[in-house]
């Protein structure tokens, strides 16, 4: 039954195969006796009860599509009455009021919400190494990182933990986990899906998405997820297509853009190899490839650590200690409060971008760091305007190399340039994908899908084509 | 040696709008702590800014009455510093681009001369809530429900050279965002806050270090703080010492200002452009929509006074200077009442008596109705313009309506010429010196008889009559 994928188990439960608490049930086990720390809470109360009244609404053919389907949701997005961390220590005991916008959504299908998944603390980090409730390993080698932020999300679904676990992208917190873990994760355009009760890293980056096992469930789920949110000023005024309407579509004539930027030093060459034979795989389908340019890419990582850290800075200030969250033992003074409650309440990586964003902010520095970072990624806007004047869609790497081993990068700098393929697709606000593409050795890797801003169809379809012609995501990890 | 002082004003005008800059809540003043802030006002994880668009209507309302140039793609910015009446640790403001760019006002001096005073923005910004010191003895209590409420703060140009002149413009602004409706202006209750810059120079010399002054809820107190701040800084200045950059706050109990924080201190604020919130776009038709919405402002009011009513440019410009007194003013005009006579009245004995029992005048227990009334009864002649005055008072005191109280207490003016003609004829055989005295040519003797006659009316004799006859008799 794990095995089944979103679009398969709406099938079951609509032909009775089984009912919503039989699955709810059956992934609950799963979760409760798994070891990768994939869940920082497992909701099996809530899970049991929704599931039951899923099974209502489907009796009384009052339901929805998704209704009854469970899933994982990360723990940034919040949940009414159920505690919303963050992966931090600074919300261990947060219990949100209310439910993110996101979250209202998939509770109005009625779907069942299993539990909240691990992650980089506040979403920063590449490896899910940075979570207060400790790393979470790779289902396919547990000696292995998960990949991050979404890591915790990405196992659940490798692992089949769960059908399908929502994401949150920021600078490639979706697709490098999925790389990494062999799933199909996609981060839509940005104002696609309400920022609404996702809890801010960086704000004009954030964007939040479906992690699944093929892309024929990301379309359903996107389907459910997008749309404009009046809570949200920088979601989009636009209408929500049916995804899963264009899968089918020939990709015969598709061209498709290799940035040479992406096919330099650095790429690992097993993760070249499986790239390029994908490529070919597109051949094949009657795609035209072509070398295309991002001659800007190269300054994503400096301009992302720049912006990113500099609205942490500001977004991360409402975490003080005052009105809820993380509190120091009996604070001196005011000063003592906000520094204790911070500098306890906050991992490391945390309080390195906080600094490195004040930093940058601060008066003398702004112009050389923040204005300037804004303009280089105007240019990589650009570089892709240009791009996309000549193709449909470019594809590349995801991460330069597969998961690594759980605490081999020390370095922060080091675990930064692990971003160089998904930044700048952020920074540009476009839609991108991971989808499994091979392996190297037994580790997955992932093949980037990148498109023009809104062009989630176009991605989805050709993520659905190759999917038709290979297995790669229908490969799961032995169990334990 | 001459010192010239220069004053630039900071003023917070709350915007009265029913929900908050940036969420739902209710911005009504006075509730119980905390009952006004919603998620978004306390900062929860994950809430985000959506603008209140009521809030930019007003901010143009402001930008076209003083002639402002309006940005027409304006951003919000984060102003980030912790303080734990801060939800967000950073307060959503403008900064490089405001709503509202230059503009100017002008100001009528003691003098009567008028002065422009140039207003260099305007732009929106959040309010933060409030920390009560004095409600705990090891604690600070913290209410949110002012979190939120959306401000226009207006800044003015360096351009006033004395606190006189700056309670003036002070006044003026006070004025102009209640005509155009975007605040109550109630100072008490905080919705029209003024900070001032104030520095001195020698004559003819650049600008001097200036000091912030905060904390100023009045503007007695705003004349206090700044006539106060000048003295500190000349007697420093002139004891060879300089001015340090600071903000001080006034103390109105003791009549002093000092330092709050000195620039090193000051905060970096970190401004950046807020990634929560898009540029506010103003269309030129919503320009149109505002300029065709906006009333009629003070100048336009003072010159309409001057011109069709035929008042004087001091009559005008204190009628209008509120606009609660120009709408009680003009509600009497309308009802058919003489305008000289009665923006005497309204500047006179209504203003004294208001002045004196510290009413505002939407409060008067005079309504412009009942006075219009008292002063038709001078202009038809039931009473005289001196018994009008005690007919006045008895109205204060809620005695009853100008016809009552002349008809209880008899105060009918005496118009019977026969009747008055007898009282004449008496005071000129009682009094045949000065009979004699105005025979000799001695005119100012009319007076005399004047007054002997209205005293014998008890004032009810109506004056003029008593003036024709005297002459015809005497003469």
């Amino acid at each position: 039954m794990h095995n089944l994928t979103v679009a398969e188990l709406i099938k079951g439960l609509k032909n009775k195969d089984f009912s919503s608490l039989e699955l709810t049930q059956h992934y609950l086990t799963r979760i409760k006796s798994s070891e990768l720390n994939a869940f920082i809470s497992i909701t099996e109360d809530e899970a049991l009860s929704q599931a039951k009244e899923a099974d209502k609404k489907i009796k009384q053919g009052d339901s929805s599509i998704l209704t009854g389907i469970p899933y994982a949701h990360k723990d940034i997005f919040c949940t009414k009455g159920v505690k919303t961390s963050a992966g931090s220590k600074m919300l261990d005991s947060f219990i949100s009021p209310y439910d993110a916008t996101v979250t209202k959504k998939l509770n109005n299908e009625n779907m069942v919400m299993l539990g909240k998944t691990n992650m980089d603390e506040f979403a920063m980090g590449s490896s899910n190494e940075n979570s207060y409730f400790g790393p979470v390993q790779n289902p396919w080698d547990v000696s292995k990182v998960p990949g991050g932020s979404s890591g915790g999300s990405a196992a659940a679904v490798a692992a089949r933990l769960s059908p399908l676990a929502t994401g949150t992208d920021t600078g490639g917190s979706i697709r490098q986990p999925a790389s990494l873990c062999g799933i199909t994760g996609l981060k839509p355009t940005y104002g696609r899906i309400s920022r609404y009760g996702m809890i801010a890293y960086a704000s004009s980056l954030d964007q939040a998405g479906p992690m699944t096992q093929n892309a024929e469930d990301a379309a359903i789920i996107l389907t459910a997820m997008a749309g404009f949110d009046k809570h949200d000023s920088t979601s989009a005024n636009k209408s929500v297509p049916d995804y899963t309407q264009c899968l089918e579509d020939s990709i015969n004539g598709l061209k498709i853009g290799l940035p040479k930027e992406f096919f330099s030093e650095g790429l690992d060459s097993d993760v070249e190899k499986v790239v390029m034979q994908s490529i070919k795989e597109y051949e094949s389908m009657g795609a035209e490839i072509k070398e295309v340019s991002l001659p800007n890419s190269i300054h994503a990582i400096p301009a992302y650590y720049i912006v990113a850290p500099c609205e942490c800075s500001s977004n991360l200030s409402r975490f003080d200690g005052v009105r809820y969250g993380y509190r120091c033992e009996d604070p001196k003074d005011l000063n003592d409060l906000y520094l204790r409650s911070r500098s306890e309440g906050f991992g490391e990586e945390v309080k390195r971008r906080i600094m490195i964003g004040a930093y940058a902010l601060s008066a003398g520095y702004y112009d050389a760091y923040y204005l300037k970072a804004q303009k280089v990624r105007q240019l990589i806007s650009e570089d892709f305007k240009k791009a996309f004047n000549e193709v449909d869609l470019i594809m590349g790497p995801v991460s330069p190399s597969v998961a690594f081993k759980l605490g081999s990068v020390k370095d922060p700098v080091s675990m930064y340039l692990a971003d160089i393929y998904t930044l700048s697709v952020n920074l540009a606000g476009l839609p991108g994908m991971s989808i499994p593409a091979g392996f190297s050795g037994n580790l997955p890797v992932g093949l980037q899908l990148i498109g023009n801003h809104w062009s989630e169809e176009l991605l989805l379809n050709a993520a659905h084509q190759f999917q038709m012609r290979t297995d790669w995501h229908k490969h799961s990890p032995a169990e334990n | 040696m001459t010192w010239e002082t220069v004053i630039g004003l900071e003023i917070h005008s709350q915007l009265r709008t029913q929900s908050k800059i940036f969420s739902g809540a209710s911005t009504a003043f006075g509730s119980k702590a905390n009952t006004q802030a919603c998620a978004v006002d306390l900062g929860f994880p994950g809430v985000l800014p959506v603008l209140n668009e009521e809030v930019v209507k007003m901010a143009l309302r402001f930008g076209l009455s003083v002639n402002a140039a309006i940005n027409k793609n304006s951003i919000f910015a984060r102003k980030n510093y912790f303080y734990p009446d801060l939800p967000k640790g950073y307060q959503i403001s403008q900064f490089e681009i405001p709503i509202v760019g230059q503009g100017a006002i002008e100001i009528t001096l003691e003098s009567g001369d008028l002065k422009t005073v140039g207003i260099t923005r305007a732009h929106l910004e959040e309010d933060a809530g409030k920390s009560i010191h004095d409600l705990y003895d090891d604690y600070t209590a913290i209410d949110l429900n002012r979190a939120g409420t959306p401000l226009l703060e207006i800044v003015s140009d360096p351009d006033m050279s004395s606190a006189k002149e700056a309670v003036a413009y002070a006044k003026k602004i006070h004025a102009l965002v209640q005509y155009i409706d975007i605040c109550d202006g109630n100072m008490q209750e905080g919705s029209f806050r003024c900070d001032a810059n104030v520095s001195v120079r020698k004559q003819g010399e650049g600008l001097g270090t200036r000091a912030e002054l905060k904390n100023i809820n009045s503007f007695k107190f705003l004349e206090k703080a700044i006539n106060i701040e000048v003295e500190r800084q000349i007697d420093i200045l002139e004891e060879g010492g300089s001015v340090v950059q600071e903000t001080r706050l006034y103390d109105s109990i003791k009549n002093e200002t000092r330092s709050m924080r000195s620039k090193e201190e000051a905060n970096d604020y970190r401004y950046f452009p807020d990634p929560d919130l898009l540029p506010v776009v103003i269309s030129d038709e919503l320009l149109e929509e505002i300029k065709k919405e906006l009333p009629e402002l003070p100048t336009e009011k003072k010159i309409r006074f001057i011109e069709s009513l035929g008042l004087s440019p001091y009559d005008a410009e204190v009628l209008t200077s509120q606009k609660e007194v120009a709408e009680y003013f003009e509600s009497i005009i309308k009802q058919g009442a003489d305008a000289k006579l009665t923006a005497n009245w309204v500047m006179g004995d209504l203003s004294a008596a208001l002045n004196k029992s510290q009413i505002e005048i939407f409060d008067s227990p005079i309504s412009a109705h009942e006075l219009f009334v008292l002063i038709s009864r001078i202009t038809d002649n039931t009473i005289s313009g001196k018994i009008a005055k005690d007919v006045f008072k008895l109205m204060w005191d809620g005695k009853g309506s100008a016809d009552e109280i002349i008809d209880k207490q008899g105060l009918k003016q005496m118009t019977d010429s026969s009747a008055i003609e007898s009282m004449i004829d008496d005071v000129i055989a009682n009094n045949p010196a000065q009979v004699q005295q105005f025979k000799d040519g001695n005119s100012k003797v009319l007076g005399f008889f004047v007054g002997q006659v209205m005293k014998a009316s008890q004032g009810k004799a109506n004056p003029k009559q008593v003036n024709e006859i005297l002459n015809a008799k005497l003469s």
